[in-house]
């Protein structure tokens, strides 16, 4: 037989490795926690030395203290362009076929599992991809168009799920209001269920585009270059007809590529410039993520059902 | 006379036929134009499946016309670009296994057991605060990973370890293995709240207590949705790049030793598109070959991790 003072013994056995875990758990938060802030607090130190306005304004160069991420940043502003005007489009018009159109058969069930096994493929591999297919058979080059459109199909999983969630979301009664005044299934997804999803699928795309920036893997796969000294045609221009697509078949540089091209030189100076571009590029995604968070929480409080 | 009205009725009035068909016509054309262009964007997945998977595998053909297979699997040796070529994937994937086990052994169980604490133990206010910096934690762009697993940690563990060389497998696997956590725990943790709170209390009920109930009732009733966690993470750990590029060197090294330098087959691949190699070369196709490598082995964990998911698949 047990007795009384057995029985407590065991309770208290069994509350002291309660609390020992509870506080296993919490050093394994401070772990999380006190990583991520080393990291930027070693990044700020080492970093916030080189931060000035000609450090953005300045082309890379041979001495660490003259050079800049001018072609860097604009780089990745470009290819963040061409990839958003690729995956947006594709990820969203996929997002309502499978939501609202896609009868459950063989082709569908495909369509979605294959969707899922390409959101885990590493992204390396979509540079290889775009390497062989983009660079050698298509001919793009190794310019911002190839560099964009790879980076599309890489986020483009992350479009078509955050389109489908939000879609999700939308009441059946909303569709079904809209058939009874006689609207067409097309007009009812124009006018009322992707107006009602824009939040969602915006907050999905800015969250894509924030995976993008920080891809290095794939691009220096496809041949992009390190070293960078000039910018590519401009966009807009003054004469007829304003807009120019030239520097879609530029060379560039972008900003992850810039700081792994410093970190990986010897000299000390340039693990300095390295550490100033990691914080404009942590500063380029956390405004991104921010804009998310908000979008997000914005779309929610307006829409009540 | 019934059977003259019969037809008429069947039919609908004249005027309305009139009235609809001409705009009705455009209108069912444009539905379906619009709803074949909806189904193209979302079949051009697949068609990126198989412009991956066909380039992976026309490229590497060409690569082991002249390489047999067994010297592929088989040779110590990974050479490629050098006068001596030897072309043994072992080195590389001994690289691969080492980075990855050692990111999975710290991520595992710290992403586990992260993710009970913050499904069963937290307090509300608590999750509220610690989830955004998770959040931010697997925002941070990997380069700058790379950056500080050679810079902080490498020196770090060189106090500890004396005679860590600058470039090691240990400290590009801890701080991979960091990156991986949020993934992890995030995903451990939508399993863990998917189970009904009913099981919970009927463990509370019998006099369980927290961890009790987490360990020997929640765990295995999320099983499933943490194993897809943990495949996930082996995934992340195997394809990630540009932290072991940066902090574990680029040399091919056959080891099973973490604390020395050596490629994994994404530092390769790194490692030859940095250089200027012509197309169609071996020394091309070599990165296809490696890429193929990876490419299978994520496959065969995400095969295995559907086997699991079904295995311990709950049913509430």
């Amino acid at each position: 037989m047990t007795s009384t003072t057995d029985i407590k013994a065991i309770i208290r056995r069994h509350r002291t490795r309660d609390a020992a875990f509870a506080v296993l758990g919490m050093v394994c938060l401070l772990v999380c926690i006190a990583t991520l802030m080393a990291l930027l607090v070693d990044l700020a130190i080492d970093g916030v030395g080189r931060l000035s306005p000609g450090f953005l304004t300045s082309f890379p160069s041979r001495f660490p203290g003259k050079a800049g991420i001018l072609s860097a940043w604009v780089g990745t502003i470009l290819v963040m362009l061409v990839t958003a005007l690729a995956a947006v489009p594709l990820g969203v018009a996929a997002g309502i076929y499978l939501e609202e159109y896609a009868r459950k058969n063989w082709l569908t069930t495909i369509i979605e599992i294959n969707i899922a096994n390409l959101a885990g493929v590493p992204s390396i591999v979509y540079g290889l991809m775009a390497l062989g297919l983009f660079v050698y058979q298509f001919h793009l080059g190794q310019s911002i168009l190839t560099a964009g459109l790879t980076l599309a199909l890489l986020i483009l999983p992350i479009v078509i799920i955050a389109t489908r969630e939000s879609i999700r979301a939308i009441p059946g009664s909303i569709r079904e209001a809209a058939y009874a005044l006689g609207a067409t299934k097309w007009q009812a997804i124009k006018h009322h269920v992707l107006p009602y999803s824009t939040g969602g699928i915006l907050t999905g795309v800015i969250i894509g585009l924030s995976r993008a920036i920080g891809e290095s893997a794939p691009l220096i796969t496809i041949g992009a270059l390190t070293f960078i000294a000039f910018l590519p045609p401009a966009p807009v221009q003054r004469t007829f007809p304003f807009v120019n697509f030239d520097w879609l078949a530029s060379p560039f540089t972008v900003m992850p590529i810039q700081l792994f091209n410093w970190v990986s030189r010897p000299q000390q100076a340039f693990h300095l410039n390295a550490a100033a571009a990691g914080l404009v590029l942590m500063a380029m995604t956390l405004a991104m993520n921010g804009i998310a968070i908000y979008v997000r929480y914005h779309s929610r409080k307006r829409i009540k059902w | 006379m019934t059977t003259a009205t019969a037809p008429l009725i069947r039919r609908p009035p004249t005027a309305t036929r009139f009235a609809r068909r001409p705009a009705g016509r455009i209108k069912r054309l444009r539905e379906r134009l619009i709803e074949t262009l909806l189904f193209l964007a979302a079949a051009s997945s697949i068609a990126i499946t198989a412009g991956i998977v066909g380039i992976l595998f026309f490229e590497s053909l060409a690569f082991f016309k002249q390489v047999s297979l067994v010297d592929f699997l088989t040779d110590r040796q990974w050479t490629p670009l050098f006068d001596d070529a030897h072309y043994g994937i072992l080195p590389l994937l001994s690289g691969t296994l080492v980075t990855a086990g050692v990111a999975l052994a710290f991520a595992l169980p710290v992403g586990t057991v992260t993710a009970i604490y913050l499904s069963e133990y937290a307090p509300h206010k608590v999750r509220e605060v610690v989830k955004p910096f998770l959040e931010l934690l697997s925002a941070v762009p990997t380069v700058v990973f790379g950056y500080f697993a050679l810079l902080f940690v490498t020196p770090l563990l060189q106090r500890i370890i004396p005679g860590l060389p600058g470039f090691n497998m240990l400290s590009a696997g801890l701080v991979m293995g960091v990156m991986i956590i949020p993934y992890v725990s995030s995903i451990s943790e939508d399993a863990m709240k998917a189970v009904p709170m009913h099981i919970r209390e009927a463990s509370y009920a019998v006099g369980a207590t927290r961890f009790q109930t987490s360990v020997r009732v929640i765990v295995p009733s999320a099983m499933s949705g943490i194993s897809s966690a943990y495949v996930l993470g082996f995934s992340r750990a195997i394809g990630e790049t540009m932290v072991v590029a940066i902090a574990a060197g680029m040399q091919p090294n056959f080891t099973w030793n973490p604390t020395e330098p050596a490629a994994t087959i994404t530092a390769y691949i790194v490692q030859v598109a940095l250089g200027d190699l012509p197309h169609g070369t071996i020394g091309y196709q070599t990165i296809f070959a490696a890429g193929l490598t990876l490419m299978l082995m994520t496959l065969a964990f995400n095969i295995a991790g559907y086997f699991l998911r079904k295995r311990y698949r709950e049913i509430y």
